[in-house]
């Protein structure tokens, strides 16, 4: 079987320089490790290691019952719980057959936005720190500090929520939940996001560190695969919650923001750090209406203690942070799925990584990585 | 799966590519694992189909045979398709598209690491998540897990030194 090192030894000859980063590199975002292949300072190609976080969830996830299920897909992305929670049970209640009330449908959205925010704010944070910025990091994680807060008060949790149940969530909102969420998005938006773009977004030395590297263009984003926020960067106007809308997002005014090429050109890096600013503007805008639609109501549907959906398969998807989160299920008539794929954004994106970064300097390939939002663990799985 | 793609897919392939099935609340096509080129060649640059967007590419053990599963999207005419390819469990062999979608050779890459399905034409067609000298492909169903991997047990009761767990 062809393994690394026959690949590290076919290469040799034809490089100049093989450099190994990480797997511990600070700015590679969990685990990731590269081969960076170059002549000095410009990279003819990087290639990703990836493995070192997998924990073969999907194997998982034929040995444990459904409902048993979903507290491993809190760490599918473990920045984005809410989204793991949401497709895994969006998936069997296809399959079973199951109606969410509505009330717990709006609270699943809130949750949903409430993740989409604390994780866009590490998304733009850190791609800021892996440049030099320290400070954007700061200010991202003193907000999503009252984020975790808020998610703390709905379902115990400040990291792996746990939270949606099959046909439901787990527990109806805390007394205060909506005077301390309206405090927060009052502060939150315009506040502290027209500071965060005065003071970050508009910086000169990130815009110039940002613009024109790895321009993708929509028609390559497609044939690479890209999901969510990468996508839209290259100016593909897609979004799950808008274009196969799932749960209440029918029911809610929010727009798609996409790449116009912000400072340089479409689909460049800078495009990507911005499209995640643009898309907390409209999480706020999804929360302030989802909070005032609220409908009352139960928040659980009448599930039978160990779901058992017929027969069938079903492929459904969820907007998440970091795109399409997929879940291919098959059920075989049994208490646990015969099989459960999991698509997730950073697969492909850390898949382009091997031919994106063809041609760019050592030093913009933590701007590559940072700009398309990798989180280890939802590569390996 | 519209009526449309599958009248055009019918069309073009005839008996090769099967009727739309339905499985639950999914709606897939079998097709002839060899005609894959020529569909993905077509599925891609065919204006009626635009399927631009290959989501996922995974594996499903059927204990008498491996199915190669292909997720599409269509950005443009805003549609979805789930397309399957039934391969002889003993050896499994499938061409490969990473051509075609330049996405796919990750996925591929994952698939084979899996389940062993061999992708041909694949130019680096290496484990993905596994170690390199891992034995055996994990999601297979008969696949039997060994009982230590360079001296580490693979279980939480079992020791490989002999002393208690």
């Amino acid at each position: 079987m062809r393994t690394l090192a026959d690949l590290v030894a076919e290469r040799a000859p034809h490089t100049g320089m093989m450099l190994n980063m990480g797997p511990q590199h600070p700015s590679t975002h969990g685990v990731l490790r590269f081969i960076v292949c170059g002549d000095g300072e410009v990279m003819e190609q990087a290639i990703p290691v990836v493995g070192y976080l997998h924990r073969g969830i999907e194997k998982l996830a034929e040995m444990t019952p459904y409902g048993g299920f979903i507290p491993y897909t809190d760490r599918i992305d473990y920045l984005g719980s809410m989204f793991g929670n949401h497709a895994w049970c969006m998936a069997v209640e296809a399959l079973a057959g199951i109606q969410v009330p509505r009330r717990a449908e709006y609270l699943r959205v809130i949750a949903d936005e409430l993740n989409r925010l604390a994780s866009h704010l590490i998304a733009v944070g850190s791609m800021a720190m892996d440049i030099g910025a320290f400070t954007p990091f700061l200010h991202g994680i003193r907000e999503r500090e009252i984020l975790n807060n808020l998610l703390e008060s709905l379902c115990g949790s400040r990291l792996t929520f746990n939270y949606m149940r099959i046909g439901g969530v787990s527990r109806d909102l805390p007394p205060g939940f909506g005077a301390n969420l309206d405090s927060f998005l009052s502060r939150f938006q315009p506040g502290f996001l027209d500071e965060f773009d005065r003071l970050i977004a508009r910086n000169e030395i990130l815009v110039k560190r940002c613009v024109h590297v790895a321009t993708v263009s929509a028609a390559r984003a497609m044939s690479l695969g890209f999901v969510g926020p990468n996508l839209r960067a290259s100016a593909v106007d897609w979004d799950l919650r808008r274009d196969r809308p799932y749960s209440v997002y029918p029911e809610l005014t929010f727009t798609v923001p996409i790449g116009r090429g912000f400072r340089g050109a479409v689909g460049d890096s800078y495009d990507r750090f911005v499209i995640r600013i643009e898309e907390m503007k409209q999480s706020v805008a999804i929360l302030r209406q989802a909070m005032a639609n609220l409908p009352e109501g139960p928040i659980q549907a009448e599930v039978p203690r160990r779901v058992r959906p017929p027969a069938g398969e079903v492929y459904s998807g969820v907007e998440s942070a970091r795109g399409e989160l997929g879940l291919y299920m098959i059920s075989d008539g049994t208490e646990k799925p015969s099989r459960a794929k999991i698509r997730t954004g950073s697969f492909s994106a850390c898949a382009a990584i091997e031919s994106l970064s063809r041609g760019c300097m050592v030093a913009d390939l933590v701007v590559l990585i940072g700009s398309l939002d990798l989180l280890a663990p939802e590569i390996d799985r | 799966m519209t009526e449309a793609v599958h009248t055009a897919l019918r069309g073009l392939f005839g008996d090769r590519i099967s009727a739309p099935v339905t499985l639950g609340p999914s709606i897939h096509a079998t097709f002839d694992p060899l005609i894959t080129r020529e569909l993905f060649t077509a599925l891609r640059d065919r204006e009626d189909l635009a399927f631009h967007h290959l989501s996922f590419v995974s594996g499903v053990d059927r204990g008498d045979a491996f199915e190669v599963v292909y997720g599409l999207d269509s950005y443009r005419r805003r549609d979805t398709l789930l397309l399957k390819a039934r391969l002889d469990r003993q050896s499994p062999k499938i061409a490969s598209i990473h051509d075609l979608y330049e996405g796919a050779g990750w996925h591929e890459r994952e698939t084979f690491d899996l389940f062993g399905i061999e992708f041909e034409g694949h130019p680096d067609l290496r484990r993905l998540l596994m170690p390199d000298d891992w034995e055996g492909f994990p999601l297979r169903k008969d696949y039997q897990e060994a009982a230590s991997y360079h001296g580490i047990p693979t279980s939480r009761t079992a020791r490989t030194d002999g002393r208690p767990a």
